[in-house]
């Protein structure tokens, strides 16, 4: 590889500047105050990235993960210029484009031709330059048909194709690409991604700033990954997105144990509502009302839940699960006097509220005789075999008719992760098998 | 700064299709199109002749046919009121452009101000036209007082329209400095553009366009209007396309102020170069 980098950032700090409240700033008061020049002056400042270091090769790509408000998108303005570092240097060699936003420039009111070349010119081009290249740009946003109608009267999907296909063909050295790809159909995301192994193949750099890591990972030479404004992790992309990942998975635990801790305060503080109208209590099984009402807690207090934890096979308390892992529910329950009509129930719904599955003790046939005090009832998921998703937790104790005793309506939240990306509810137990001579499939990556 | 300003000339290519821009996206659309641009003040023109002779006669002395000695001041005026009024708001309108693409923001309030000054092109003939008319066939009243008619005399001399070139130069000038000043202060203090719409309105009542500057009322404040650097433009307008002397006597001012504009157009440069980085965090 060239030992001279493309883009190099180095110790790179950019501290946002607040301009003196300034929404509540106006000449007025600041010629009332005296201070106009204190006004211009920042007084309150927020880094959007600390001593940021890194280099990119000629002729790779590179791609910056990270999330929102990690400082990605600020790393992308300071490489185009857009923005000044405040200490620190940024070195770029070679003309940029930047596809930050599509069609920037674009004016509603005159026709594609016109903007193609307005904005040809504004991204660097000379008129001539951009002549010699309009029927290109025009067959690449399959535009023919419109490029004299006015931009206005354009849809988004024509807009951003156009925009991309100017910003393309301004021939850079160096791409800049965020997120851009987020946009548009299938059919012209897959143009782009052609185009950028095109420019690959032609040696050209490209730093790709995305929240989409298999594009990160099939397509990149090299990641980074910042958070918060400081660099976490750079090197093989495979790599950095999985620390990635990693991350986001232990920040969604905290998340989600955060809000369960909550919903568990709630519940501990407000005493179980004696037959609250929520819901009607239905006298088969019990589940009637479970998809009547929202979430909360209500029960006549007979028997209390007085704790829920979700546990995986290592008996950790933890609220994200791989597909097909073991899970376990614990409920600790509490009787204050003699009960002998007592049944265990749980269910488990998708984000679309569809219940994935519901279950209780009296359905399978475990039969409550008597219980008093204190007692521990687990609920073991030998295999969670869901699709990726988030999920939530019905838990309930009540009588065999449906009186509840204590109702725990969607107050409990999992994370269910999965590499693959299949879809729908349940992920039964599968593997695909194939026979013939004549049917041959790729060794996996 | 200087550096920035030489790069500026790279971009001539730039400006001129923005400007260029600006003029077909104004009349898109509009059956008359680009006419209008004549249409405009060609019907300005006519409505003030018409007032101003008809329904509320304007007697004083010299200013006859008084319809076209407005225009001459007016003309420029709304150059130089409508690029301020929308420079002042140009940098918030146009700041997609200056967040995400790499573009030297003093091209929006240049381009204003330039488009502005085409469409000032496009009047002009139309006071050539009226100035012409009114030099062969002179426009005439009756004197209340001994009842004969009055002929009014105006004449184009060479000689005088030898300096409106450096008129327009310096009004540019003038424009695009405070036209850089104003974009760049509403970024941070947005209350600008409504003072600015309010000064101008003020500004235009104090400056000699729709009374003579040599009318005796004025003589007690004329170090206030001398003050004004539109003062000078509105009157070098009037001395060189209205009145009939053959000489243009408003030159050591019209020098002055060539000066003073550049001074202007520095200060307005280096302010808004001082505030460009802001630019991109604050729009």
């Amino acid at each position: 590889m060239n030992p001279a980098p493309a883009i190099e950032l180095v110790d790179v700090t950019k501290i946002y500047r607040r301009y003196g409240g300034r929404q509540f700033t106006t000449l007025k008061s600041a010629l009332l105050q005296r201070s106009i020049l204190e006004d211009l002056r920042p007084n309150e400042t927020f880094p959007a990235l600390r001593d940021v270091s890194f280099a990119v090769p000629k002729g790779s790509t590179f791609g910056v993960v990270g999330r929102n408000g990690s400082g990605k998108s600020t790393a992308l303005k300071l490489v185009a210029g857009i923005t000044k570092p405040t200490s620190g240097t940024v070195r770029v060699e070679g003309r940029i484009s930047a596809l930050i936003e599509l069609g920037a420039g674009f004016h509603p009111e005159i026709s594609g031709r016109e903007n193609v070349f307005i904005n040809g010119i504004m991204l660097g081009l000379t008129k001539r330059e951009v002549q010699r290249r309009f029927d290109e740009i025009v067959e690449f946003a399959e535009l023919r048909d419109f490029i004299d109608a006015p931009v206005k009267t354009y849809s988004s999907g024509m807009y951003m194709r156009l925009g991309f296909a100017v910003a393309i063909h301004v021939d850079p050295d160096i791409l800049l690409v965020d997120e851009v790809l987020a946009v548009g159909d299938e059919g012209f995301t897959h143009k782009c991604l052609d185009k950028f192994g095109e420019f690959k193949r032609r040696g050209k750099t490209i730093l790709l700033v995305t929240h989409s890591l298999g594009l990160v990972e099939r397509f990149c030479d090299e990641a980074v990954w910042l958070d918060n404004g400081t660099k976490r992790a750079q090197g093989d992309p495979k790599r950095v997105t999985g620390a990635y990942v990693t991350d986001v998975e232990r920040q969604e635990e905290q998340f989600l144990s955060l809000g369960d801790a909550k919903a568990k305060r709630e519940a501990g503080e407000a005493e179980p509502a004696v037959d609250r109208p929520a819901g009607p209590v239905a006298a088969d099984g019990g589940h009637a009302d479970m998809f009547q009402a929202g979430e909360g807690r209500w029960g006549s207090g007979g028997v209390e839940i007085t704790g829920v934890t979700l546990m995986n096979d290592q008996g950790t308390a933890t609220h994200v699960y791989h597909t097909g892992e073991p899970m376990t529910v614990e409920l600790r329950v509490h009787a204050a006097g003699l009960v002998s009509d007592f049944v265990f129930g749980a269910g488990i719904f998708n984000a679309e509220g569809v219940c994935v599955y519901g279950t209780n003790t009296d359905i399978e046939e475990h039969e409550g005789d008597t219980f008093i005090g204190d007692a521990t009832v687990r609920l073991e998921i030998e295999s969670l075999d869901l699709v990726e998703g988030t999920y939530k937790l019905d838990v309930a104790v009540h009588k065999r008719d449906g009186a509840p005793y204590d109702y725990h309506r969607l107050l409990y939240t999992f994370r269910v992760k999965s590499r693959l990306k299949d879809v729908g509810i349940y992920r039964p137990r599968h593997r695909w098998t194939f026979s013939g001579d004549r049917i041959r499939f790729k060794a996996p990556k | 700064m200087w550096h920035n300003l030489a790069r500026l000339a790279r971009y001539r290519g730039l400006i001129q299709s923005l400007v260029a821009r600006e003029l077909k996206a104004r009349y898109r659309g509009s059956f008359l199109g680009f006419f209008w641009s004549f249409v405009n003040p060609l019907l300005l023109l006519i409505i003030y002749s018409v007032v101003f002779s008809v329904f509320l006669p304007n007697r004083v002395e010299g200013v006859q046919p008084y319809g076209v000695f407005l225009f001459c001041g007016l003309l420029p005026w709304t150059w130089f009121s409508t690029a301020l009024n929308e420079a002042s708001g140009v940098l918030i309108s146009g700041g997609n452009l200056i967040k995400k693409v790499l573009f030297p923001a003093e091209v929006l309030p240049i381009v204003t101000v330039l488009a502005n000054m085409v469409h000032f092109f496009f009047g002009l003939p139309i006071l050539a036209l009226f100035l012409v008319w009114f030099t062969v066939f002179p426009a005439t009243s009756v004197d209340p007082d001994t009842g004969r008619v009055v002929q009014h005399a105006i004449a184009l001399h060479w000689q005088e329209l030898v300096w409106l070139p450096l008129v327009i130069a310096t009004q540019l000038v003038l424009t695009t400095g405070l036209a850089l000043f104003l974009s760049a202060l509403t970024v941070h203090f947005r209350d600008i553009r409504d003072i600015v719409s309010n000064l101008l309105t003020f500004w235009f009542f104090a400056t000699p366009i729709i009374y003579p500057w040599f009318m005796e009322n004025l003589d007690g404040y004329r170090w206030f209007f001398n003050l004004n650097p539109f003062t000078h433009l509105a009157v070098s307008y009037q001395e060189i396309l209205f009145f009939p002397e053959n000489e243009f006597g408003h030159w050591r001012w019209l020098l002055a102020l060539v000066f003073a504009s550049v001074g202007v157009f520095i200060a307005g440069y280096w302010v808004f170069d001082r505030l460009r980085d802001s630019f991109a965090e604050v729009v």
